[in-house]
C-alpha cells in the first residue's frame, strides 16, 4: 500500500485522514466534554425584558407553554392590565426549557413575577435570596387560602413568598358503572383495597394501572405509602434529608408496597401514564393511581362523565389527612420585589375573582383561593375540590418536595428497579442522598 | 560579485495569512474545546449547585468515588457501552462492510439501494423514535404482530423489558451504523486501482482472496477510520436510547448519565463532570491510537 502512495503532503490519502481527525475531535470535545459547559455558558445568558419600575409596567415569565394554560395565563394579565390599567408583558417559555433553565434564569435577570411550584423548591430558591418576600401581599390575600395552602406558600424563614394559583389532586380514579357493574366498593383501608385487588385480579382485570416508564410517576405511590405509614411531616423531612434514608421506617414503606406490586399492571416500565388512562378508560384496569390530570385523556364525553375519584385509603397513621395535591403559582424575584405593579399582579392573582377568570379557561385543575366559583364544577372536579379543602396537610409530590437530583437521578433508577424485582437498597440510598444533598 | 540576497520565500502578506490561518482554528479550538474540557475537569472536583460562582467548593475526588461506589447506573453503563462497542465491532460494521461491497458490484439500482441503506444517518432524532416505536411497540407493533404474540399477555415489551431492551436499541443502532459505514467503504472501494485486481486475476486468485488479501489492505486508511468511528460511536450513543426511555431501566449509557447529571432538573455538576471527564480519558484511548498511528508513520516516512 505504502508503494502506491505519494509522499507529497497533498495527497488525498493524507488528506482524509486528517480532516477525519479534526472532525473526531471536533466532535468528541462538543458531545462529551462541550457539554459541561453548558451550565457556565448558559450563566452568561440572563433572561430578557425590559427592567420595570417606571410607570405602570411590569414584566412575567410564563412557564405555561401548551394552548389552554396559556390563554388563561393571558386571560388573567388582561383583567389585570384592564383593572390597574397597567403594562404586563408576558414572556412564555416552553414549560421543560422553563424547569431546566431555571437556575440560570434567577442568577441572570428574571421577571418580575413568574410561574413556579410550591415545595421545596420553592424553599431552595427562597433560602439563596433569588425570591422576594410576599408578607405584605399576604396581609390582603391571608383570608383567601386555607391553612394548608398558607404553610405551602412559606418559605425557610417563615416569611411569605408564594401566591397558589391552582392546584390538582393524586388519588385512585376509577370508572363508576364498571364498578358498579361488578359490585366494587370504594376502599378507605389498605386491608380494604388490598381484598378489593385480590377480587379484581380474581375477575381478570389488572387491578391497579400503573406507568412508569418516565420514572416519576411511581414516585406517587412511594409518597402516599410513606405519609400513610409516617405521617406528613415525615415525608417533608425525608423529601429535605432531614431524615435518613437508611431506617427502618424507609425500609417499612418499601415492605408495604411490596404487598400491593402483584396488582399493579406488570408492563410498568413499557409504558406512560398516557397508556395506562387508556387501559382504564377501556376498563381493562380497575383502578389508577394518579393526578386529576389523567382526565385529559378522556376525549370520549361518556367515559369522562363515568370517571370518579377516591383518596388514597388510610394505613397506619394520620388516617387520610394528608393528600398529594402539586401546587402552581407565582413567585416574585428579587428584582420584582421593588416593583409594586408586580406586588399587585400577584395579590390579584391571589382573589377569587383573578382565579375565576382562569378556571373559565382551563377547567382542568382547581382553583385555590375561597369563594372561587364552584358552580361550574364538573362533579369530579367539585369532589377533587373538597379532598383538598378537607386535607389536613398538602404534599406537593416527590419531585417537588425533594431535591430535583434526588428525585431524577437516584429515585427514578431506584422505583423502577424495585418495580422489576421488589429489591431496593435503602443504604445506597442514603449515601447517595448524603453525596447529593450536600452539594446545594 | 554581487551579494546573495537570501530568497525571501514568504511576503509579509503570506505570513500575515499564515498566522491568521494558523491562529484562527487554534483559537477557535482552544476556546470551544479545550477550555470547556478544563473547566469541566476542574468541576469535577468541586462541588456547585450552579447558582453563585462562590458556592463551588473542593471536592477532591469525592465525585469519582460516588460514580464509582454509590451511582448504581454507573457499571451497568460501563457495560452497555462495552457491549454497544462488541455489537458495532462484530456485527454491524462488517454488515455495513458486506452492503458496500455488494453494492459495489454495478448491480441495477445500486443508486437506489444505497440512498436506502444512507438514510437512516440522515434521519432526525424525532422520526427515529417514531419508526423504532412502531416496530417495537407491545400492543400495536409491527414486530409483535409478525411474531403473533400483539395483544397478547405473550407479547414481549420489547423497550420496557430491561433483558431484552438493550438488543432491540443495539438493532436500531446497527440499523444507523452500518449505512454510515458502507458509505466510507464505498467510497474506499472506489479508490482502490483496478489494476490491483487486474492483477490478482492474473495471478489466479478467487473472489475472496481478491478481497481479503488485495483489495482489503489496500483500504487501509479507510479502515483505520472506521476502527475509530465504530469506537467513537459505541462511545457517543446517546440518541437512540435517549428517545426510548431516556437511558433508564436497562438501557443505561455513560453518555445518557452525562446528560441527566449535567442538563436539566437533575442537574449535579460536579457528578456530570466526573462523569464527562471519564468519558473523555476513555474517548482519549482511541484518539491517541489513531494519531499515533497517522503521524507516526508519517515521521517514519521522512
Amino acid at each position: 500500500m505504502d508503494t502506491h502512495s505519494s509522499r507529497s503532503s497533498f495527497s488525498p490519502s493524507r488528506t482524509l485522514p486528517s480532516m477525519d481527525r479534526r472532525t473526531l475531535l471536533k466532535t468528541l470535545g462538543v458531545g462529551a466534554v462541550g457539554l459541561a459547559s453548558v451550565p457556565i455558558l448558559s450563566g452568561c445568558t440572563g433572561g430578557s425584558g425590559p427592567a420595570g419600575g417606571s410607570g405602570k409596567s411590569m414584566t412575567f415569565g410564563s412557564s405555561a407553554s401548551d394552548d389552554v394554560p396559556k390563554r388563561a395565563y393571558q386571560a388573567v394579565v388582561d383583567a389585570f392590565q384592564k383593572k390597574e390599567s397597567a403594562t404586563v408583558t408576558v414572556n412564555t417559555v416552553s414549560h421543560n426549557d422553563f424547569q431546566n433553565k431555571i437556575n440560570s434564569y434567577l442568577e441572570g435577570s428574571p421577571d418580575d413575577a413568574f410561574t413556579w411550584f410550591a415545595g421545596y423548591r420553592m424553599q431552595y430558591y427562597a433560602g439563596k435570596g433569588l425570591l422576594a418576600p410576599i408578607d405584605d401581599v399576604w396581609q390582603q390575600i391571608g383570608a383567601n387560602y386555607s391553612d394548608a395552602l398558607k404553610k405551602a406558600s412559606t418559605g425557610p424563614d417563615g416569611k411569605m413568598y408564594f401566591v397558589p394559583n391552582y392546584n390538582y389532586p393524586w388519588g385512585f380514579f376509577y370508572r363508576k358503572s364498571f364498578w358498579a357493574e361488578k359490585g366494587y366498593t370504594v376502599p378507605t383501608t389498605f386491608d380494604e383495597l388490598k381484598s378489593l385487588a385480590a377480587k379484581m385480579k380474581g375477575d381478570g382485570i389488572i387491578p391497579i394501572g400503573f406507568a412508569d416508564k418516565d420514572g416519576w410517576p411511581a414516585m406517587g405511590t412511594f409518597d402516599y405509602i410513606n405519609m400513610r405509614l409516617n405521617g406528613y411531616q415525615f415525608h417533608v423531612d425525608l423529601c429535605a434529608h432531614k431524615e435518613s434514608w437508611n431506617q427502618p421506617k424507609v425500609q417499612a414503606v418499601f415492605d408495604t408496597w411490596k404487598a400491593l406490586l402483584p396488582y399493579q399492571d406488570p408492563g410498568a416500565l413499557g409504558q406512560t401514564w398516557q397508556d395506562a388512562a387508556q387501559f382504564l378508560g377501556q376498563k381493562k384496569t380497575g383502578m389508577y393511581l394518579l393526578g386529576s390530570f389523567v382526565t385529559q385523556q378522556f376525549t370520549d364525553k361518556t367515559v369522562l362523565d363515568d370517571i370518579d375519584f377516591f383518596p388514597f385509603p388510610a394505613i397506619a397513621v394520620e388516617g387520610q389527612d394528608a393528600i398529594e395535591a402539586p401546587i402552581d403559582g407565582l413567585l416574585l424575584s428579587k428584582k420584582g420585589g421593588q416593583n409594586q405593579v408586580a406586588k399587585d399582579f400577584l395579590q390579584y392573582v391571589g382573589t377569587p375573582d383573578a382565579q375565576n377568570v382562569y378556571y373559565s379557561i382551563d377547567n382542568s385543575n382547581i382553583a385555590t383561593a375561597k369563594g372561587a366559583d364552584t358552580s361550574k364544577f364538573t362533579p369530579l372536579n367539585k369532589k377533587c375540590a373538597d379532598a383538598i379543602a378537607n386535607a389536613k396537610h398538602i404534599s406537593q409530590f416527590f419531585d417537588r418536595d425533594a431535591l430535583p437530583a434526588m428525585a431524577n437521578n437516584v429515585m427514578i433508577p431506584a422505583l423502577q428497579s424495585f418495580i422489576k424485582d421488589g429489591t431496593v437498597d435503602i443504604k445506597n440510598l442514603e449515601s447517595q442522598a448524603a453525596s447529593l444533598y450536600a452539594a446545594q | 560579485m554581487p551579494r546573495i540576497r537570501k530568497v525571501r520565500r514568504l511576503s509579509t502578506r503570506d505570513k500575515i495569512v499564515l498566522t491568521a490561518m494558523v491562529a484562527v482554528p487554534t483559537l477557535i479550538e482552544l476556546i470551544f474545546v479545550w477550555l470547556p474540557t478544563l473547566f469541566s475537569i476542574g468541576l469535577s472536583l468541586t462541588r456547585w449547585n450552579g447558582l453563585d460562582l462562590s458556592d463551588i467548593h473542593p471536592a477532591g475526588m469525592a465525585n469519582y468515588q460516588y460514580v464509582a461506589q454509590d451511582y448504581p447506573p454507573f457499571w451497568p453503563a460501563v457495560q452497555h457501552n462495552i457491549l454497544w462497542l462488541v455489537f458495532l465491532g462484530v456485527v454491524a460494521t462488517p454488515l455495513g462492510l458486506l452492503l458496500a461491497v455488494l453494492l459495489d458490484q454495478r448491480i441495477r439500482g445500486s443508486r437506489i439501494y444505497q440512498s436506502i441503506f444512507f438514510a437512516p444517518v440522515m434521519l432526525s432524532l424525532a422520526l427515529v423514535g417514531v419508526i423504532w416505536q412502531l416496530f417495537y411497540q407491545r400492543d400495536h407493533g409491527l414486530l409483535n404482530f409478525l411474531l403473533g404474540t400483539a395483544g397478547t399477555p405473550a407479547a414481549v415489551d420489547w423497550f420496557g423489558d430491561s433483558k431484552v431492551n438493550i438488543w432491540a436499541a443495539l438493532i436500531a443502532a446497527t440499523w444507523r451504523h452500518s449505512g454510515y459505514v458502507m458509505l466510507l467503504y464505498l467510497a474506499g472501494l472506489k479508490g482502490v486501482d483496478p489494476t490491483l485486481k487486474e492483477a490478482a486475476a492474473i495471478d489466479g486468485a478467487n473472489a475472496y482472496q481478491t478481497f481479503f488479501r488485495v483489495v482489503f489492505p489496500a483500504m487501509r486508511p479507510i479502515n483505520i477510520v472506521i476502527v475509530v468511528i465504530t469506537i467513537i460511536e459505541s462511545l457517543r450513543a446517546f440518541d437512540i436510547v435517549y428517545v426510548i426511555n431516556r437511558g433508564t431501566n436497562g438501557l443505561e449509557l455513560i453518555s445518557a448519565l452525562v446528560i441527566q447529571n449535567l442538563v436539566g432538573e437533575g442537574q449535579v455538576i460536579g457528578v456530570g463532570s466526573a462523569l464527562a471527564t471519564i468519558l473523555l480519558v476513555i474517548s482519549l484511548v482511541p484518539i491517541i491510537f489513531y494519531l499515533t498511528r497517522t503521524f507516526g508513520k508519517e515521521a517514519k516516512e521522512q
